[in-house]
């Protein structure tokens, strides 16, 4: 059994794919709205200097990524341990050994990993125009607007996502995520006014 | 040499994996390997299954190891069948 399907089986085993992707989703999420946030700030600052910007934005896409690996991979290899402690006592013997006993020391790392990663990803995703204005690439717009635009773009993707794993109206899905983006960016403009 | 061809088996296992994922796990020990797996109970954390594996040569100790990687414990050997090749002992 390769890497790969040792990790499907032990998600499998363990019911845990439908963890992983709720931490995905709401960690992406959160990653998303608050590069955001920070693009909007900056945008609506004035003349905020790229390098700044993108200081900034890397230090928080960072904070989030560890963020995110540190207290999922806490919460869920507490939670594992307590899980298997429980089924020992139900089985009436040690599992350390068998499929359960690896799955509780494993599933905490690829947990944390989706969940610190996620952010992570998806900020560098928002980032990309400001990285590319850095190192000399002309954009049509301005980088700070391009990088709005591209959360805007990513936050409604992950509405999709969430549409189509509920079975639902994939656009709705798609909307309402936007819906609270514009929210935010909202909020934002009023508390610069 | 003398060969077990059939073994009945009494299991505790936890729910997951389930039967279907249990059983094939079993039959990929040798190959030619029949399984045939009875959930006899079920707790709240674990299942009493009642396993029949038949095949030309069984490999026991192979068979409790595969029960054992999947969480599950053999609680009794219930019934067997083995054959011999009619050779008397030295």
């Amino acid at each position: 059994m390769n890497l790969i399907e040792q990790i499907r089986f032990l998600l499998h085993l363990t019911h845990s794919h439908g963890i992983a992707r709720r931490y995905f989703v709401t960690n992406g999420f959160d990653g998303a709205l608050t590069m955001l946030g920070l693009c909007m700030g900056f945008y609506i600052s004035g003349d905020v200097a790229i390098s700044v910007a993108i200081s900034a934005c890397m230090g928080a896409a960072v904070a989030l990524g560890v963020s995110g690996v540190t207290s999922a991979y806490i919460s869920e290899a507490a939670e594992r341990k307590r899980e298997l402690r429980e089924l020992e006592e139900a089985m009436v013997s040690q599992l350390d050994e068998s499929a359960h006993g690896h799955a509780a020391r494993f599933v905490p790392y690829v947990i944390a990993l989706v969940n610190g990663m996620a952010p992570f990803i998806i900020a560098l995703a928002v980032m990309m125009p400001l990285l590319l204005v850095r190192y000399g690439v002309t954009l049509p717009v301005n980088a700070l607007q391009a990088a709005i635009g591209l959360a805007f773009f990513i936050i409604f993707l992950l509405g999709l996502y969430l549409g189509r794993i509920s079975g639902s109206s994939l656009l709705w899905a798609g909307t309402r995520t936007l819906l609270i983006a514009l929210v935010t960016a909202a909020i934002i403009l009023l508390i610069k006014m | 040499m003398i060969s077990v061809k059939r073994l009945m088996l009494d299991v505790l296992k936890p729910h997951s994996p389930n039967a279907l994922d249990f059983a094939k796990h079993i039959v990929e020990q040798g190959p030619d390997y029949h399984v045939i797996l009875t959930v006899v109970a079920v707790d709240e954390k674990t299942e009493s299954v009642q396993v029949e594996v038949d095949g030309s040569d069984i490999q026991f100790d192979k068979i409790v190891e595969a029960i054992s990687s999947l969480g599950g414990s053999v609680h009794s050997i219930d019934e067997v069948e083995v054959i011999g090749n009619g050779e008397k002992p030295e």
